[in-house]
C-alpha cells in the first residue's frame, strides 16, 4: 500500500457563499502525490466551486490550501506561480478561439513561463502526440470536435508540467461517443502517476481509475472512501440514493464484477 | 468664471430658439426619409431588378457623399439650376431627408429580410396582393423591429443636422457661433451648444426606447445593442 | 467641351490637392482614433472605478454630440484658455477623439461578448489579468470589433469635410473655393462627389482585405 506518500494538495475547511446561499460549507480533503481523487455529487453541491477555490480562479471565504506544502491561500503576489503548478480542465475546453491547437499549447510555455519558441514548439509537439492530437496541431478550436478539443486542453494543461491536475466535469458537454477518447487520456495520465482531482459523473470511469472517491452534496462531504466499497456498500443512505439515481440515468451498472 | 455663467445665461433664449429649428429639421428630415424609406426597401425586396437596381444606386450615393458636399452641392448646385429658391431650412430638411431615406431604406430592408419570407408566402396564399400583404402583414412587424436602428438614425441625423451650419441656416451652431464672436466667450458658448445636443441627443434615445417597450409584441425578444 | 476643360485644367488641380490635405488627415486620424478606441475600452471594461467612470464620460459626451461642435469647441473654444492648434492639427484631435469614442464602444461590446471561460483558462494557466486581456481577450475582441470599426473608419472618410468647417482646407473646402470664384456649383461638387465615393471604396476594399486576412478557420 501506499505509506506516507508526499501530499501534493491539502484543502482545509473552505467556505464559500454566494449571496445567501453557502456553496461550501467547510471541505476539507487531501491528495497524495500519484493519486487520483474523484468528486461525485448532485449539481450544486460546489463541485465545480471547489476547483476554482482551489487555484484561486474564485476567493473562498474561508479556508486554506496548501500546495507541496506552501500555503496557497491569500498569496496575491505569487498567484500565477501556483496556478502555473496546478492545472485546470475545464467543462467547456475554454480553448484560446483564436489560435490553433499547437499555439493554444504552445502560449503558456511563452509567455507565462519564458521558454523560446523552439524550445516550446518541440515541448507542444510532444504534448499534442501524448494526447494522440500531433495530426491535428495546425488545426483551429473551430475545426475540431469535442472530444479533439477537451484532448488539446489537457496537452496545454500537461505543457505546464503541473504538480497536480483538476478536472471540472471534463466530459459532461461532450456528445457520449467522445467521451470515450478522453477518459482514455485521463486514464493513461493516472496510469502514469499524475496527481489529480476529478469531478465527474463517469462512474465506471471513477471506479477504474480512483484512489479514493469522495461524494459531496450540499456543501459537505458527505461520504469517501476508495471505490469498491463506495460503490458497492456505502454507509451513508444518502449516497446510496444517489448512486441510484446515477444509475437509473446512465442505464449502467454500477456493481461490476 | 461668473461672467461666462453670466453669457451663457444671456445667450441661453436665443440658443433654444435655435433648438427648436434644429428639432424642426430633425423632425421633417427624419419623416422625409421614413416617407421614402419605406416603399424603398419594399421596392428592393419584393421590386423587380431594375427598380432595385435604381434603388441601390440612389442609396450608395447619398450614403457614399459626404453631408457638406451633398449640402454645397445641392443647395449651391443643383437648386439653383434646377430654378428653386428654397430658404436654407427647406433645404436643409430636402437633403438630410434624401440621405436619411437611404440610411432608413436600409434598416426597413434589414428588418423585412429577418423577417423571412415565410409571412409573405402566408399572405399571398391567402390570396393577398404582394401590396396588401406588405402593407397589412410585412410592414407593422419589420417596423417595430426597425425601432432600435432608427433610434440610432435619429441621433445621427440630430447631429448631422448641425452641418447647416454650413449654409448658413440659423440654428444652434450658427447662433452659438454668433454670440461667441459677440460676446468673446467661445469656450462657454460652444460647451453650451454640446450640452444642448446632448439633451436632445440622449433625451430622443430615450424616448424612443420607451415606444419600443409600448409596441413590443409580447414574446419576441429583441436582443439589441445600444448604438447611438 | 468647356465643361471638360474647366473641370480638367481649372477644377482638377485644387482638388487633388485637397485631397491630398484629406488622406494626410486619415493617415493620422484613424490609425489615433482606433488606439485610442482600444485604450478607452480597455479602462472602460478593465479600469478601476473612477477610470471607467472617466471612460464612461468621455464616451457618453463624444458621441452625444456632433462632430461640428467638438471641432469648434477645439479650434474656436480652447484658444480663451490659452491652447492654440492649426486648422490641421484641430481637426485631427477632433476626428481622433470623436471616433475613439465610437470604436470604443464597438471594441467594448466585442470584449464583454467573449465567454469568461477564455479569461479563466488563461488565468487558470497562470498568466496575469495584464497578459490574458493583451494575448488572448484583445486579439479576439478587435476581430469581433472589426465590423463595427471598419464602419466608423468609412464614416470618418466622409467627416472628414468638417474639417473646412475650421478652415482647414481639405477636398471639401478647396472645392468650395474654386466654386466660389467661377459660380460652378454643380459641376465642381459632383466631381468631388465622385472622388469621395472613390475614396469610399477603395477604403473599404482595404478593410474587406483586412478583414478576411485576420478571419479566425472555421468560425462564421
Amino acid at each position: 500500500m501506499q505509506k506516507d506518500k508526499a501530499i501534493v494538495l491539502k484543502v482545509e475547511d473552505i467556505h464559500k457563499k454566494y449571496g445567501n446561499v453557502e456553496v461550501l460549507r467547510g471541505i476539507s480533503f487531501e491528495v497524495k502525490k500519484g493519486e487520483t481523487k474523484v468528486i461525485i455529487g448532485p449539481s450544486g453541491s460546489g463541485k465545480s466551486t471547489l476547483l476554482r477555490c482551489i487555484n484561486q480562479l474564485t476567493i473562498p471565504d474561508k479556508g486554506r490550501i496548501w500546495l507541496e506544502n506552501e500555503e496557497v491561500t491569500h498569496t496575491k503576489k505569487n498567484i500565477t506561480q501556483f496556478r502555473q503548478k496546478i492545472g485546470m480542465v475545464f467543462q467547456d475546453f475554454n480553448l484560446f478561439d483564436h489560435l490553433n491547437a499547437l499555439r493554444n499549447v504552445e502560449i503558456g510555455l511563452i509567455k507565462v513561463r519564458g521558454m523560446g519558441k523552439d524550445e516550446a514548439r518541440q515541448k507542444a509537439l510532444e504534448e499534442l502526440k501524448q494526447v494522440g492530437l500531433e495530426e491535428q496541431a495546425h488545426l483551429y478550436p473551430a475545426q475540431l470536435s469535442g472530444g479533439q478539443k477537451q484532448r488539446v486542453s489537457i496537452a496545454r494543461t500537461l505543457a505546464m508540467d503541473p504538480s497536480v491536475i483538476l478536472f471540472d466535469e471534463p466530459t459532461s458537454a461532450l456528445d457520449p461517443e467522445l467521451i470515450g477518447e478522453v477518459l482514455e487520456v485521463i486514464k493513461k495520465l493516472a496510469l502514469n502517476g499524475m496527481t489529480m482531482a476529478v469531478v465527474t459523473h463517469e462512474m465506471g470511469f471513477a471506479r477504474s481509475v480512483a484512489n479514493e472517491v469522495i461524494f459531496m452534496e450540499d456543501g459537505k462531504i458527505v461520504d469517501q472512501g476508495p471505490p469498491r466499497k463506495l460503490f458497492t456498500n456505502p454507509e451513508h443512505v444518502r449516497t446510496k440514493k444517489f448512486l441510484y439515481k446515477i444509475t437509473e440515468l446512465y442505464g449502467r451498472a454500477v456493481e461490476e464484477k | 468664471m461668473t461672467e461666462d455663467f453670466l453669457a451663457i445665461y444671456e445667450a441661453l433664449p436665443y440658443l433654444l430658439r435655435g433648438s427648436l429649428v434644429t428639432i424642426g429639421l430633425v423632425g421633417g428630415a427624419l419623416a422625409l426619409g421614413l416617407a421614402l424609406g419605406i416603399p424603398m426597401a419594399i421596392g428592393q425586396v419584393y421590386g423587380n431588378k431594375y427598380i432595385a437596381g435604381l434603388i441601390s444606386f440612389y442609396v450608395w450615393f447619398f450614403r457614399g457623399l459626404p453631408v457638406l458636399v451633398l449640402l454645397f452641392l445641392f443647395y449651391f448646385g443643383l437648386f439653383t439650376v434646377l430654378g428653386l429658391d428654397l430658404s436654407a431650412f427647406t433645404a436643409g430638411i430636402l437633403v438630410l431627408g434624401l440621405r436619411s431615406a437611404a440610411y432608413q431604406s436600409q434598416i426597413f430592408r434589414g428588418s423585412i429580410q429577418s423577417l423571412g419570407e415565410g409571412h409573405m408566402l402566408a399572405a399571398l396564399s391567402l390570396g393577398m396582393s404582394k401590396s396588401k400583404a406588405a402593407w397589412h402583414i410585412i410592414l407593422p412587424q419589420a417596423l417595430r423591429i426597425s425601432i432600435p436602428g432608427w433610434s440610432n438614425e435619429y441621433s445621427i441625423i440630430l447631429k448631422d443636422s448641425a452641418v447647416t451650419y454650413a449654409i448658413g441656416l440659423t440654428e444652434i451652431m450658427t447662433r452659438g457661433n454668433f454670440i461667441s464672436t459677440r460676446t468673446f466667450k467661445p469656450m462657454p458658448i460652444f460647451l453650451t451648444c454640446a450640452l444642448i445636443f446632448l439633451i436632445l441627443t440622449y433625451g430622443g434615445i430615450k424616448f424612443l426606447s420607451l415606444l419600443e417597450k409600448k409596441v413590443k409584441i409580447p414574446g419576441y425578444g429583441t436582443e439589441r445593442e445600444e448604438i447611438y | 467641351m468647356n465643361v471638360i476643360y474647366f473641370i480638367k485644367d481649372i477644377v482638377l488641380p485644387p482638388l487633388l490637392e485637397g485631397t491630398l490635405v484629406t488622406i494626410k488627415l486619415l493617415i493620422l486620424s484613424i490609425p489615433l482614433g482606433l488606439l485610442l478606441g482600444i485604450v478607452i475600452a480597455g479602462g472602460r471594461v478593465y479600469g478601476n472605478k473612477i477610470i471607467s467612470f472617466l471612460c464612461a464620460s468621455y464616451t457618453i459626451f463624444f458621441r452625444g454630440t456632433p462632430l461640428l461642435v467638438q471641432l469648434f469647441v477645439i479650434y474656436y473654444g480652447l484658444p480663451s484658455i490659452g491652447i492654440y492648434f492649426s486648422p490641421f492639427v484641430a481637426a485631427v484631435v477632433g476626428f481622433v477623439l470623436c471616433s475613439g469614442a465610437y470604436h470604443s464602444e464597438y471594441i467594448r461590446g466585442a470584449i464583454q461578448s467573449i465567454k469568461s471561460g477564455q479569461m479563466m483558462a488563461a488565468e487558470a494557466l497562470g498568466m496575469s489579468k495584464f497578459k490574458a486581456v493583451i494575448y488572448i481577450i484583445f486579439p479576439q475582441a478587435l476581430r469581433r470589433a472589426l465590423p463595427g470599426c471598419s464602419n466608423e473608419i468609412v464614416y470618418l472618410v466622409k467627416y472628414s469635410s468638417l474639417a473646412f468647417m475650421v478652415t482647414c482646407i481639405e477636398l471639401t473646402g478647396a472645392g468650395k473655393i474654386i466654386a466660389t470664384r467661377y459660380f460652378r456649383y454643380t459641376e465642381v461638387f459632383l466631381v468631388i462627389g465622385i472622388i469621395y465615393l472613390l475614396m469610399v471604396s477603395v477604403v473599404t476594399k482595404l478593410l474587406s482585405i483586412v478583414e478576411k486576412k485576420l478571419k479566425i478557420p472555421g468560425l462564421g
